[in-house]
């Protein structure tokens, strides 16, 4: 007992596991993980801590998508080019989610999409095309957000069926399922059945009543899967996916113009607004949709990391 | 596997960050999990309310936790502090219970004979309880270390990165090995700091090595020396 | 304060009464999948548990492959597995990683039950000329059951924390609540969610509970291995510790969604 006893007053298991643990965490990490340099597509920790407002590092910010991600990593590389510090806080969540983390000062920059960022700010807006929407972004955002130049590429929310269900009931536009006589399930994330250009839409614009499945993967391969074994009837994917080329669907068009124009846009804080367009305008002049797509394609069928995706494109055009 | 050499960096990063977010509630909860256990097994009248109470916490489901927190307590949901934060509760809910649990196990006829030779209720704790208990604490120490490691990658349905990232990105993409790094990463954490547990265990508490287990229905074997299964308090309470 | 009243307004609302989005149907989705996992955990893990109890063999693997599978990332398996199905057959995916979750816990509970049994009365029942069938299912199973259903509890606590998950997979559950709110940040919404799967798991809780109670007051409860005095304090204290390292079975049986 003697032994134990005194060998236990100065060994606290607690104490010791504690240390054992941090030792560990320490050779790992060869020091504080959230400082790691090496920047990566997802450079981990992102210092989240800090917040912002001392402007001595840039933030930027991504969807919760692969495709704004490589996005997000082209305005973090031409920013790093440009002599800025960024880091990098990827991967948010959807626009609630983020736009809060925004209008918070807690993300300075982050691709956005124009038409789904205007309709988010004023549901009831008019705006459909480019310009119009381009034009009517600046009023309705809050003070201290601001949109610089949008890009010709477009990644717009989209309704798509099997080429077969689109043959067999003759359905090719979303004006043509008002007459289709079965139940209309729609599938997407969580966030559509809330959207002006979901449920409530399709409702509002085109007098269909649609059943909703929230799969949580923007359009991806379960979403893909579910449409074409009939477990939803159609699902959001976004146009810029390089499956809808394939030809396995068809995405049905929409002649009252419930899905607005969705151009790539940077999202930035008011206060930065003009240093960042130096930098950021060349970019959004150069991404066209073909471009978007290619990329898309290099990250879901090559299965690259978004940096080198977009450090492949950068170099391309001559931004790098 | 073309995913897995494009992107071992950011599987390295993101293991690295993992473990990090993964040792700070693991640690935190111990630390305030032990004194509360103490507390719940000294004082009986305390315990079953304290354990209730700490056992609701449990039931929170974890999504809903990571959002709900930092409006409470004032941060950012993507901080890391909010995973770290809602992991070290559930941390302390589960080891609360396994530390009155393992003070509870103590042999009393031993705690008996350190107060009749004089140890202070200071020393006794110190010198008899904690080291009996030691063992146990660490085991359930062990359970907690990898329940933490694998709920840290839920962060990522709200924005706190973590391996949880290769799951919805994977998922987005199509990409299996992507997932699939994911989940080997995650599994080899938790066997790495489950080991660590384990071999500090070894050598702060030698005494705790298990002798060879007797097979109870040999007829042959003296079945009074075999060792006895848990009290239903253990696993029922 | 005013979020728990806005979440209650939500829950109560008319439009929560209704539908497919309906509290009533989710919270049934909910359960059927809960009961689905915890059935087939069950069917799994206690016949192995059994057996691993009556043998005293198979023990280590059976500890191993439940740390290993407690290790496992239900996110990480439901995504991976889903992929591998399609999301035609999600609810195969989700229960499958649910079951994953369940097993372990029943394991600890089911062999940790008969382990509880005194090996007298073990000896006494095969001195009275009992097969091992007989013995296992007349006397160790009896005995044992409040231990198997402390494992079954807690494997049924962790699938409901963890069926949040299925809607992450177009399985919807009370899950889809949260997974909505986070994305259009409705906390109403989601703390409304996560009330009623704490309200549903302290109601769980609350049937197992009761269910240990019924079976405990019919019988003498067993006795603490402390209580016998045999052993000096040395060697009970080796013994008392070994037997919570390897075996103590809250911490066998606990896990996490």
């Amino acid at each position: 007992m003697t032994t134990h006893q005194r060998s236990w007053r100065r060994t606290v298991p607690g104490a010791l596991v504690t240390g054992a643990a941090l030792a560990l965490v320490a050779a790992c990490g060869s020091g504080d993980p959230l400082a790691d340099p090496d920047a990566s597509s997802t450079d981990g920790g992102s210092g989240t801590d800090g917040g912002s407002g001392d402007g001595a590092a840039i933030v930027v910010g991504s969807q919760a998508y692969y495709s704004n991600e490589i996005i997000a990593e082209a305005y973090a590389q031409v920013l790093e080019d440009a002599g800025y510090t960024v880091e990098r806080q990827f991967q948010i969540g959807q626009r609630d989610a983020y736009l809060q983390a925004m209008e918070g000062g807690e993300v300075q920059v982050l691709p956005e999409y124009t038409g789904n960022l205007l309709q988010f700010y004023t549901p009831d807006t008019e705006a459909r095309s480019p310009e119009d929407v381009a034009a009517a972004l600046p009023d309705a955002l809050p003070d201290d957000l601001a949109v610089l130049d949008y890009a010709e590429a477009e990644d717009a929310d989209s309704y798509n069926v099997t080429a077969e269900f689109s043959e067999s009931n003759g359905i090719t536009s979303l004006a043509d399922l008002a007459d289709y006589d079965g139940t209309i399930t729609i599938g997407g994330n969580a966030e559509l059945e809330s959207r002006p250009y979901g449920p409530p839409g399709l409702q509002e614009f085109y007098g269909v009543d649609v059943e909703f499945t929230a799969i949580g993967d923007s359009g991806g391969p379960l979403t893909k899967d579910a449409i074409r074994d009939g477990t939803i009837t159609m699902g959001d994917i976004y146009t810029a996916d390089p499956d809808l080329a394939t030809g396995d669907f068809v995405t049905l068009e929409d002649p009252e113009n419930m899905i607005l124009a969705q151009n790539v846009v940077p999202l930035v804080s008011a206060d930065l607004s003009e240093e960042l367009a130096e930098v950021l305008d060349p970019v959004s002049a150069a991404l066209t949709t073909e471009a978007l797509i290619q990329m898309n394609a290099a990250s879901v069928n090559d299965q690259q990391d978004s940096a080198t995706i977009a450090s492949d494109w950068l170099t391309e055009e001559g931004l790098l | 596997m073309t995913w897995v050499g494009a992107n071992i960096a950011q599987v390295w990063n993101l293991s690295v960050l993992h473990l990090w977010l993964s040792v700070q509630p693991i640690v935190i909860g111990f630390v305030i999990a032990v004194p509360l256990g103490l507390v719940a097994w000294r004082y009986r009248w305390l315990r079953g309310g304290l354990l209730s109470v700490i056992g609701l916490l449990y039931t929170i489901p974890s999504l809903a936790l990571f959002v709900l927190l930092p409006p409470v307590i004032g941060i950012s949901v993507l901080a890391d502090a909010n995973l770290v934060i809602a992991l070290s509760i559930y941390a302390v809910a589960l080891m609360t219970r396994f530390a009155a649990d393992a003070f509870a196990a103590v042999d009393p006829v031993v705690r008996r004979s350190a107060v009749a030779i004089g140890y202070s209720s200071w020393r006794r704790f110190w010198a008899v309880d904690l080291p009996l208990a030691g063992p146990a604490l660490l085991a359930g120490l062990r359970v907690v270390a990898v329940s933490t490691v694998s709920l840290v990658t839920v962060g990522i349905l709200v924005g706190i990165d973590s391996l949880g990232l290769l799951f919805t990105d994977g998922l987005q993409r199509g990409i299996l090995a992507e997932i699939a790094t994911g989940i080997v990463m995650t599994v080899v954490i938790a066997l790495v700091l489950d080991l660590v547990i384990a071999l500090a265990g070894r050598l702060l508490m030698p005494w705790a090595r298990r002798p060879p287990r007797r097979r109870r229905w040999l007829p042959w074997r003296s079945s009074r020396t075999s060792a006895r299964g848990a009290t239903a308090a253990e696993v029922a309470e | 304060m005013n979020l728990f009243r806005e979440a209650f307004a939500w829950l109560f609302a008319p439009e929560q009464q209704v539908g497919a989005d309906a509290v009533l149907v989710r919270l049934g989705e909910h359960l059927l999948y809960t009961a689905i996992a915890v059935v087939i955990s069950a069917v799994i893990a206690i016949p192995i548990g059994y057996w691993i109890g009556h043998t005293g063999r198979g023990k280590q693997v059976a500890v191993a492959c439940s740390g290993a599978a407690r290790a496992l990332p239900s996110l990480g398996l439901l995504t991976i597995l889903t992929l591998l199905v399609g999301v035609g057959d999600a609810v195969l995916a989700a229960t499958v990683v649910f079951v994953v979750l369940g097993v372990p816990a029943v394991l600890a509970g089911a062999y940790a039950g008969v382990e509880s049994v005194d090996p007298d009365v073990v000896d006494a029942a095969r001195a009275m000329g009992m097969t091992e069938w007989q013995i296992l299912l007349r006397v160790e199973a009896p005995i044992g059951l409040g231990l198997l259903l402390g494992g079954l509890r807690s494997a049924t606590l962790q699938i409901v924390a963890t069926a949040v998950l299925a809607a992450y997979v177009g399985l919807g559950g009370l899950g889809i609540y949260i997974i909505r709110g986070i994305a259009i940040r409705a906390y109403e919404q989601m703390l409304g969610g996560a009330l009623v799967i704490v309200v549903l798991a302290l109601v769980l809780d609350g049937v197992f509970a009761l269910a240990t109670w019924l079976i405990t007051r019919a019988r003498r409860t067993p006795v603490r291995p402390g209580d016998l005095g045999g052993p000096g304090p040395a060697e009970t204290a080796a013994g008392t510790a070994q037997d919570q390292t390897s075996r103590s079975p809250a911490a066998a049986t606990e896990g996490s969604s």
